[in-house]
């Protein structure tokens, strides 16, 4: 087949495209890797050397972000499933209203809603100096991009009937939710929980306004080195931030694909 | 397991939205009996069957199973097996999974549980299908897994919706047959719904024929063909030809397309009778029309022929391509097959 102009001009576009979203994320990568940025990597040459200082000083702020990000998949999970379980029931215009004001603190400024958090909680010494203030800001945050896919899958799944055919064989309402509704809505938790983890992981606007010294998240500590280092460690720190969260993502495209694909006739 | 009868006294059921979906019904079932629910949709089969389930719990009137008020239990302690109209198998367990749910419920322990599993998969004919996944097996396959599942822990009665509504024609016999054996062969008292006439003939011991929310009828297979207590019995039932009387006549009584030759005393409105007993006369008959269409069915062919009448009348008989489109028709019905019917309730006999 004989290809046209037409079409090299498209592949042109799509190249460039790629190019546009691709070439900052490779230079960066880059920058982490090598030993003077203004020389060059041809002058100066590649090292690790940057990856290990930055483990050095900011290896809490990975194992807080990870700590985090698990205390709030778990959460998440713990309020998000009965939630959306109990609005897969009701199906009312109070059910619909109040999966819209979920919503919100995904619409509201980041800012905003650490800014009403504070006010409402930052009088508790304590609570505000923990990881745990930080955590129920990703809790509130994230809990819509579980309740969401859990909610389709379980409209999807017919589940009433599934119930009834449980209860028929004698299981009570708690047994029917952990042995029928919780395993026929598992893509959907699975799907939820590794959309939970990377949000989590990299969320900056609320945990900026949340951490103290002593509780820098990943993404905080990203910025303070962004803002008082050199360019090699910061961008040796988007190094160790994309070996976290790549894999994460490329399981979510995976388990996504399976949903689209219908899980079971 | 040994039949437990089933009893409904006054039960009414209104649905949020205001429609009444049961007025006021008492139903004895027997113990170890198949009864089957019959009638159109929205005629409250289902209704009931969930009421006697625990699904749905009446406005007033009282359920008994034995002489156990079971009215407040919920299904899960009624002790009741189900099969749903689309099976309802659980998607994340495999087939034995499915049959050993109400067993491990109740906490019987893996050894028993596994033996009995084993006993059921024999029992509906699926031994080496226990490790298969619910959505690699057929439709009857499903309804066997279905039935075994209820069956597994041995409940008191056995409920069926619609069972057989969701598999093709030919598989639908075939499993019809079956779970009649089955059926037979436990002796449990089963209550199925259905719509399909045919179905609830072969199956039930008696046929409760419903009509908005009501009872219209229950009775076995044969009384109910053969002496319908109404209009809607008998038309649900198998074919009905109706004929509106018109006038008495020296033989008879007056109807669209001729003479019927009815001699009791009193007059009615209206004389039915079914197809099959409809022939086709070599000389004179009661009735004269044209042939309209003609059906070949196997065993025997359907005629429409057109006597003038508001529908045409339907003719069952052996005679496929012997007349053809639009030849004049004599018909002649032996006068103990001519009935009316009065009200609800009450048929009156015929005399020859």
């Amino acid at each position: 087949m004989k290809r046209t102009a037409g079409f090299y001009g498209r592949l042109l576009f799509v190249l460039l495209v790629c190019a546009f979203m691709l070439v900052p994320v490779l230079m960066s990568l880059l920058a982490g890797l090598t030993r003077n940025y203004f020389q060059g990597v041809v002058a100066s040459g590649l090292t690790l050397g940057w990856l290990l200082q930055v483990w050095a000083a900011y290896a809490d702020t990975v194992w807080l972000s990870l700590r985090l990000a698990v205390a709030c998949a778990v959460g998440v999970v713990m309020i998000g499933v009965p939630a959306a379980y109990a609005l897969v029931r009701m199906n009312n215009r109070f059910s619909r209203a109040f999966e819209e004001l979920m919503v919100l603190p995904v619409a509201m400024p980041g800012l905003a809603s650490a800014l009403a958090l504070l006010l409402t909680y930052g009088q508790y010494g304590a609570f505000r100096g923990s990881w745990l203030f930080i955590l129920v800001g990703h809790v509130i945050f994230t809990l819509p991009f579980l309740v969401r896919p859990v909610m389709a899958v379980m409209q999807r799944q017919h589940l009433p009937v599934l119930e009834e055919a449980a209860a028929s064989l004698g299981a009570g309402p708690l047994q029917r939710f952990f042995t029928v509704v919780v395993p026929n809505s598992r893509a959907g938790i699975l799907a939820g929980v590794l959309m939970v983890v990377t949000l989590s992981l990299g969320e900056f606007n609320l945990t900026w306004m949340l951490h103290t010294p002593m509780t820098k998240t990943l993404p905080v500590g990203l910025a303070d080195s962004y803002a008082s280092a050199r360019l090699e460690v910061a961008s040796a720190y988007t190094v160790i931030f994309l070996l976290l969260i790549v894999p994460l993502l490329i399981a979510l495209q995976a388990i996504n694909h399976h949903l689209a694909r219908g899980d079971r006739p | 397991m040994t039949g437990t009868a089933i009893r409904l006294e006054g039960c009414r059921k209104t649905f949020d939205n205001g429609t009444v979906a049961l007025h006021s019904l008492d139903l004895h079932i027997h113990p170890g009996e198949t009864l089957a629910i019959l009638g159109p949709s929205g005629c409250g089969k289902t209704t009931t069957l969930r009421l006697i389930a625990g699904l749905e719990h009446p406005d007033s009137g009282r359920v008994l199973f034995g002489e156990q008020d079971v009215t407040a239990l919920p299904i899960e302690r009624r002790d009741v097996g189900m099969v749903f109209q689309n099976y309802a198998l659980f998607p994340n367990l495999d087939v034995a999974g499915n049959i050993a749910y109400g067993l491990k419920i109740r906490g019987m322990p893996k050894a028993e549980r596994t033996a009995r599993c084993a006993e059921l998969l024999a029992l509906v004919g699926l031994q080496d299908h226990g490790r298969r996944a619910v959505h690699e097996l057929s439709g009857g396959q499903r309804q066997r897994v279905a039935l075994a599942r209820a069956l597994a822990p041995r409940p008191r009665v056995l409920l069926l919706d619609e069972p057989l509504a969701a598999l093709d024609a030919q598989l639908r016999e075939r499993l019809r047959s079956e779970l009649d054996q089955l059926l037979r062969h436990l002796g449990i008292t089963a209550v199925f719904v259905t719509h399909d006439q045919g179905e609830a003939m072969a199956l039930g011991h008696r046929i409760l024929v419903m009509e908005h929310g009501r009872a219209a009828q229950l009775a076995s297979p044969q009384a109910l063909y053969q002496q319908p207590a109404n209009a809607f019995v008998a038309g649900f039932v198998g074919n009905l030809n109706v004929f509106p009387v018109l006038a008495r006549s020296p033989c008879g009584v007056k109807v669209p397309g001729g003479d019927l030759p009815w001699s009791t005393a009193d007059f009615p409105d209206t004389l039915y009778c079914r197809p099959e007993h409809v022939r086709i006369a070599d000389g004179n008959g009661h009735l004269h029309g044209h042939l309209l269409a003609q059906f070949f069915q196997g065993a025997h062919s359907r005629l429409l022929v057109d006597v003038g009448g508001a529908q045409p009348l339907l003719v069952d008989c052996d005679e496929f391509g012997r007349h053809g489109i639009g030849d004049t028709l004599a018909l002649s019905i032996a006068p103990r097959h001519l009935f009316c019917l009065q009200g609800r309730g009450t048929r009156s006999e015929v005399s020859p």
